[in-house]
């Protein structure tokens, strides 16, 4: 278990997290920045302050569980994972070459931590709510997470998923959509307009809160409010700006899945301050 | 190579559908291993998980007609140590859920059973698009996989039984309609250890599922012509059991593959892959001749597609002209 992180070390975290997904991308010679920007600050909320894992037994039984369904962000969840000392932080500079434990989209029998191989869209929520069923019927306390992208809510698989965890009120069930409005053609209101979302989840049952995915206190509250809601599972459409914190990065989708070159990594690390 | 006499009267065989010996198998594992689940598609009756879910309702799931996210929630079940009987028409299993049996499940090699009904053009009136016919060619390719076609009730209940203590996804193929029990409780079933059901030397037929049965009245009936055929039941597609069917070819020196499948990809592909790189023999495939279903009388359909005791007597006396 990690010890909670004050608002400041998170916001100091979520800027070291965001210099490790550039720097690996950049060794990497591809892979997807956009995604992976905007779906960090979430996922350092979850491991520093929100889920109970551990990073020397990765199979505990009683750990809540984070599933990424967006696959492609899995830079994101290595960088977290290095950080809270799953594999050494050493390991990311060897993304995506042959023989790393760290594949192009995450593999669970190749890398410590990783609940389950995802990059086939769509897929995630129903094995997250597969999962928590299998807490339900065992009694078990743990919390299930299932992260999101909003591209990725076109495919049908995820709403068959949502129908499920609302018929069997799943409430040990988190989702968060990674809402950054952006997916490789363009606009994801222009490619196939998924909105409006919020009544979407709540035709399917579901408890729906919506918040900053950047701002690191908001997001702690959305969990602590989808922890605390009954009978329902909850999605947290978490607002958030592709490639963020990157200027030339952030809104354009043609950050999506290209890695930078030797200058454009210098000229985004200058604006982290690294 | 194992040899067992089935004692057989094929003249007066039990019938019964393969789907029975399916639904008796996931019982009585279940019986024996609390972590076993059953998911439900809305057609629980129809694949006999009926009576998994009236014995252990607490541990039935229905997920009604939702053939992507039932795949999933079963990979998100094995994640937490349950074992996971994921049961539909084959069609839709094999086919609907691919790219989830494909990344989620056996990339993973997920403790997750797929049970596949509706296997073959015996399905009959429900015609082309319920009549599985491909499955075995699009499972047994994947990596981590294991396939078997079982030849009768029984063997399906075995086939069953054996699949939940293998660790790792498991697709079992069975039909819909009423078929020869041609093996008995005492028949030993190993999974992925095909055995000789009929001694012969001239030609070896190597068979799963209802056309063991088919192959055993072919070898009846080229007896009685003075040709001496050995019948094979090769129960387990895959991992094949290499030992056992390279000793069949080198004491027979021709083959004759019968499965209701498509010839290409199926069962008969991967023998014959097989042989053809350690002991190349001549050899002829009966399947489903690259052509969809058709609604009729089973009996019909597996006449009009070639799929009977005659179109295998028929390839045996070829193939066995091609040896010389």
């Amino acid at each position: 278990m990690q010890r909670r992180m004050t608002r400041e070390q998170l916001r100091d975290k979520t800027r070291q997290l965001r210099v490790s997904i550039l720097k690996m991308l950049y060794e990497a010679g591809s892979g997807h920045p956009g995604g992976s920007l905007s779906a960090i600050d979430v996922m350092a909320v979850l491991y520093h302050n929100v889920m109970k894992h551990d990073p020397n037994n990765p199979g505990w039984p009683e750990r809540d569980r984070f599933f990424l369904s967006k696959g492609h962000a899995c830079p994101a969840l290595y960088a977290v994972l290095a950080d809270c000392g799953y594999f050494s932080i050493d390991t990311l500079k060897n993304l995506r070459k042959y023989g790393c434990i760290l594949q192009g989209h995450p593999c669970m029998r190749h890398t410590p931590g990783v609940e389950v191989s995802a990059g086939s869209l769509g897929q995630g929520l129903s094995i997250a709510a597969g999962n928590a069923l299998a807490a339900k019927l065992d009694n078990k306390a743990y919390r299930v997470y299932c992260l999101m992208g909003d591209g990725e809510l076109q495919e049908g698989q995820i709403w068959e998923a949502a129908m499920t965890a609302g018929h069997y009120k799943l409430d040990n069930l988190c989702g968060i959509v990674d809402y950054n409005g952006l997916q490789i053609d363009g606009k994801v209101e222009d490619v196939m307009n998924i909105n409006p979302l919020k009544e979407k989840w709540e035709a399917f049952n579901w408890n729906v809160v919506e918040t900053d995915g950047h701002d690191v206190l908001k997001l702690e509250e959305a969990f602590s409010r989808a922890d605390s809601c009954k009978s329902k599972p909850t999605v947290i459409i978490a607002h958030t700006v592709k490639g963020k914190g990157v200027s030339f990065m952030e809104n354009n989708p043609s950050w999506h899945g290209a890695a930078p070159d030797k200058d454009q990594l210098a000229s985004a690390l200058a604006e982290l301050g690294a | 190579m194992r040899i067992v006499d089935l004692n057989l009267d094929l003249n007066n065989i039990k019938m019964k559908p393969t789907r029975d010996g399916y639904g008796e198998g996931l019982v009585a594992a279940a019986e024996k291993n609390p972590d076993i689940i059953a998911l439900g598609a809305d057609i629980t009756a129809s694949v006999r998980v009926d009576w998994f879910r009236d014995r252990f309702p607490e541990r039935f799931i229905g997920i009604g007609i939702a053939e992507q996210n039932q795949m999933g929630i079963a990979a998100g079940l094995s994640l937490a140590g349950k074992i996971p009987f994921v049961t539909n028409y084959g069609v839709f299993l094999a086919g609907r859920s691919w790219d989830q049996i494909r990344t989620t499940v056996c990339y993973a090699n997920l403790n997750v059973k797929l049970g596949g009904a509706h296997g073959g053009i015996s399905v009959g009136p429900d015609g082309a698009t319920h009549q599985a016919l491909e499955e075995i060619s699009i499972m047994r390719c994947l990596p981590n996989m294991r396939v078997i076609v079982p030849a009768d009730s029984i063997e399906t209940r075995k086939a069953a039984m054996a699949a939940a203590e293998i660790y790792g996804p498991v697709y079992i193929r069975f039909g819909r309609e009423k078929v020869p029990c041609i093996t008995s409780e005492d028949t030993p079933f190993e999974f992925g250890k095909a055995y000789c059901v009929r001694e012969g030397t001239d030609a070896a037929i190597i068979a799963c599922g209802v056309m063991v049965y088919e192959s055993l009245v072919a070898a009846e009936a080229l007896a009685k012509e003075g040709i001496s055929v050995m019948v094979i039941n090769n129960h387990t597609v895959k991992p094949l059991d290499a030992e056992t069917l390279i000793e069949a070819a080198e004491k027979t020196g021709a083959v004759v593959t019968a499965e209701e499948h498509q010839a290409a990809g199926g069962m008969g592909s991967a023998v014959l892959e097989m042989l053809a790189q350690n002991c190349p023999v001549p050899a002829k495939m009966i399947g489903v001749m690259d052509r969809f279903g058709e609604s009729g009388d089973p009996g019909v359909l597996m006449k009009e597609f070639g799929l009977v005791s005659s179109n295998i007597a028929a390839a045996v006396k070829e193939v066995i002209k091609m040896k010389k």
